[in-house]
């Protein structure tokens, strides 16, 4: 094995990290290299651990090289380690309405479950390599698009983490047409456009934001320099202080009960929140405020608050009674529907994506239950509308049965 | 667990007593003895006892002229009664007391619980350990339980040896125990622009502080042969689903980051990323990458998902600043805070947190007057380099209403700002690294609100 001597020469030049850039980085990475200072300090580090005379002896084994590619999967700005491939927009427009319509829209425009991938960019912004919508004066909420400076980002995110139910199952090729999809989407590309990674470097040059990042090394840098200076003032600080800002009496108990999250006993006591503000002297609300502290952790008051503040809203209806299921399988079913990402798509009496489970149990009866655990499985559409709704191979029998039951016998009102 | 006491439960017709206080010696008394009068009457005193308990125990404070208090002229089932047995909760519990201390979402914030936030009950917590049940969370795709056994850790990219080792293997090796704060980039982003929640939990509770044990990051880079004269920076990878990735400087991985396993005594917990994860000191907690399974070392920054739509500042000329990961100075009063109520006038500990990615806490300031007069706090010892300090301040209220805020400065000097001062540099849109001066307002009510003040 490999041991630390001082003065062994640790420096290895392998060939691959020195391929010249074909394409800048969109910031200055000067600012983010080492200082003078900390170049010493990991000089003197090296010299330390030589000194210790450290050997690992045993520890660890050599990685295959089959291993590395399995695991190095990411991709820079200047496109190291980007997998060759193409993808046309045509085929991304395939991949991306049985794999990512569901959560992000047809056109990646929806806000509904995560900031929404696109809009907000202009010709113009592809010209000038700044979006012009993330300036202060303009008011529109920020996307993806407008935000990313090199297709790197997104073909490595998309690659190692999409779809967000079977992340790292997309192919290169796969990868190139959901980006080429993206980048048409966006006007970035036309939308004969078939992307691969001989003409990636070029598609670089019209992505809107690529000249929008900044560094600051004063925020990188442990010892930088910031880039606020407030100053310890002790007296006289400031003149009349106003209160500029309180949350709205309408959002009062938006978070749920104060008096149900904090301590029964203690120097201070959570407010009961259901109530308006107190009024009056503290001496006089003390008996009503102690004794509504003590009732959260006796049941009542902890269900309200549960409903409002934990595990969201969208789940809840898995504590409907009627079902004939006990505590432990209704806790199972919820268990289910939140570990395999249900409650993203359905909520109980609303239509999200897909429908409600109040409209599935009224359509259907118990009898339908294999039906429906084979449709969950193997996904589905055309049924409740044009968003297909994924397959879920990685339910268990078990858990579909008990699923598929609660979903056509719950009340789910 | 509980099924061991099984026996005394078998007694269905007695109604289940509040405190557990039948003991199992008095089962198996009754057993041999049957169920006769004498009998019969303690189980009779003691439900009422306990009842009388809940009714009356947390409401009647204390002794009034002439009554003397209950809690201690009447005996107690917790006094008068056997208590449990050892290992009754094989794996300790809270008291159900404290069943209100909890992590939890912030309705409204996210859509989907697997890529939100549980913000920890800073409101409830002592010292400045964070209990591991209590540890904020912050997934991207849903949080994992890793089969150690079948967890790898790869070092590749600039190195003379790109190695593979097994969490045995790490485990071998000479490790490290430090105590270190971790705060979200995101925590107190919801209050950049006005008051949006109510208390601190929901304020600051992307923020905790443990014990990491591990091995440090310079041993592992060295035993691979880093190429540290060209080598910048390094990347950290995940084992879950997102496959989280960050860019971190050589010079800091160098310095103090950590290959951890270790929580606080115990193996890190799934939700904070069993079995492996990055400690990176003073950086933003999106860098200490959760189920560590790679770290590859280059000579270029990787502009990953999280470095650019993530964790930058929205700067007011439209531009946005990456890799600001340093978490600045800052402080927050935990106690008096928002959502409680002071219940008489008088003495007050105000109490609360700070902590600094540049060092060690100097000193933490308290105004009562919202930032017009300031006076000195006291530090609890020990206050350790890049980890949570608890302050102190006595404080008498004399019922009128007041403005609290702390204000803590670095070992660097750096005094946390005014949220005015932040604004001024980096405008109404950013997001992410608010470490603003916070303000509590104590009502002649005693009831304490989230405010802004300027």
């Amino acid at each position: 094995m490999f041991t630390l001597n001082n003065g062994q020469a640790l420096s290895i030049a392998l060939s691959i990290f020195l391929v010249p850039l074909s394409v800048a980085q969109p910031i200055d990475i000067s600012a983010l290299t080492s200082t003078p200072d900390e170049q010493t300090q990991i000089e003197t580090t090296i010299k330390k651990m030589a000194e210790q005379n450290l050997s690992f002896h045993n520890i660890g084994r050599d990685a295959l090289k089959v291993e590395v590619e399995a695991w190095d999967i990411d991709v820079r700005p200047d496109f190291q380690g980007l997998k060759p491939g193409k993808g046309s927009v045509a085929d991304g427009e395939d991949v991306w309405a049985s794999k990512c319509a569901s959560c992000h829209g047809d056109f990646a425009e929806s806000n509904k479950f995560f900031a929404p991938l696109l809009g907000g960019t202009t010709e113009d912004d592809v010209k000038a390599g700044r979006v012009s919508n993330l300036r202060a004066e303009a008011n529109v909420p920020s996307t993806t698009m407008m935000k990313i400076s090199t297709v790197s980002t997104l073909w490595d995110f998309i690659y190692r983490a999409m779809p967000w139910n079977a992340p790292k199952s997309l192919t290169p090729d796969e990868t190139y047409a959901v980006v080429a999809y993206l980048l048409s989407e966006a006007s970035v590309i036309p939308d004969d456009f078939e992307l691969s990674n001989n003409n990636i470097a070029d598609v670089q040059k019209r992505i809107p934001n690529r000249d929008g990042m900044v560094v600051y090394a004063g925020l990188w840098h442990t010892k930088g320099k910031p880039d606020t200076q407030n100053t310890a003032c002790m007296k006289d600080c400031v003149g009349e202080t106003k209160v500029v800002s309180e949350l709205p009496e309408h959002a009062r108990n938006m978070n749920g009960n104060y008096a149900a999250q904090m301590r029964i006993v203690g120097a201070t006591i959570g407010v009961n929140s259901d109530e308006p503000k107190l009024t009056g002297k503290p001496e006089a609300n003390a008996a009503a405020v102690r004794a509504y502290a003590l009732q959260t952790i006796n049941g009542d008051t902890k269900k309200m608050d549960s409903k409002k503040v934990n595990g969201g809203a969208k789940t809840d209806s898995s504590s409907a009674s009627d079902t004939g299921m006990d505590a432990a399988a209704r806790e199972k079913v919820k268990a289910i529907l939140t570990t395999n990402a249900c409650t993203s798509c359905h909520a109980a009496t609303a239509k999200l994506v897909g429908p409600s489970f109040k409209e599935i149990s009224e359509k259907y009866s118990e009898k339908d239950a294999p039906m429906l655990g084979e449709k969950i499985k193997k996904g589905g559409s055309g049924v409740w509308g044009a968003i297909p709704m994924p397959p879920h191979p990685g339910i268990a029998d078990g858990d579909l049965s008990l699923v598929t039951k609660w979903i056509l016998t719950a009340d789910h009102d | 667990m509980r099924d061991k006491r099984g026996d005394s439960q078998k007694f269905a017709r007695l109604r289940s007593a509040p405190e557990n206080f039948i003991s199992d010696e008095f089962v198996s008394e009754v057993r041999q003895h049957g169920w006769d009068d004498t009998r019969r009457s303690f189980i009779r005193k003691s439900l009422m006892a306990a009842g009388a308990a809940l009714a009356g125990g947390g409401v009647a404070r204390a002794a009034t002229q002439n009554q003397p208090d209950q809690m201690i002229t009447k005996p107690r089932p917790w006094s008068t009664s056997l208590g449990n047995p050892v290992a009754f909760h094989p794996y300790g519990q809270p008291s159900k007391y404290e069943v209100n201390l909890q992590r939890r979402q912030s309705p409204g914030l996210t859509a989907v619980p697997q890529a939100s936030v549980a913000f920890s009950p800073l409101q409830g917590m002592f010292g400045i350990i964070t209990a591991n049940g209590l540890h904020f969370e912050r997934h991207h795709q849903g949080w994992v339980d890793v089969d150690p056994t079948e967890h790898r850790f790869m070092i590749n990219g600039m190195v003379k040896n790109p190695k593979v080792y097994t969490m045995d293997d790490l485990m071998r090796m000479p490790s490290v125990s430090r105590m270190h704060f971790i705060e979200c980039g995101a925590n107190t982003a919801m209050e950049w622009g006005n008051v949006a929640v109510p208390t601190v939990q929901y304020t600051h509770g992307m923020l905790s502080c443990c014990e990491f044990t591990g091995v440090p990051l310079k041993y592992l880079l060295q035993d691979c042969g880093a190429d540290f004269k060209n080598a910048q920076f390094i990347l950290a990878e995940g084992n879950d689903g997102s496959s989280e990735t960050r860019t971190i400087s050589m010079a800091r991985a160098m310095d103090d980051v950590i290959v951890a396993w270790g929580m606080n005594g115990e193996m890190l917990r799934p939700e904070n990323g069993y079995p492996l994860r990055l400690v990176v000191p003073g950086v933003q907690g999106v860098s200490w990458v959760k189920w560590l399974r790679r770290i590859e070392v280059g000579d270029k920054p990787w502009n990953a998902k999280d470095e650019t739509l993530g964790y930058v500042d929205h700067m007011p000329d439209g531009t946005l600043r990456q890799y600001t990961s340093i978490q600045e100075c800052k402080s927050v009063i935990t106690s008096p805070s928002g959502g409680q109520a002071l219940l008489s006038t008088g003495f007050y500990n105000i109490t609360g947190l700070a902590w600094s990615g540049r060092g060690k806490i100097k000193k933490v300031d308290i105004s009562v007057d919202g930032g017009k007069n300031w006076k000195t706090a006291t530090l609890n010892t020990p206050i350790l380099d890049k980890c949570l300090t608890r302050f102190n301040f006595s404080w008498n209220w004399d019922g009128s209403p007041a403005i609290l805020q702390s204000r803590a400065v670095d070992e660097t000097g750096y005094v946390q700002p005014t949220k005015s001062q932040l604004v001024a540099v980096r405008g109404t849109r950013s997001i992410y690294h608010n470490n603003a001066i916070q303000s509590w307002q104590v009502a002649e009510s005693g009831e304490v609100f989230n405010v802004h003040v300027e």
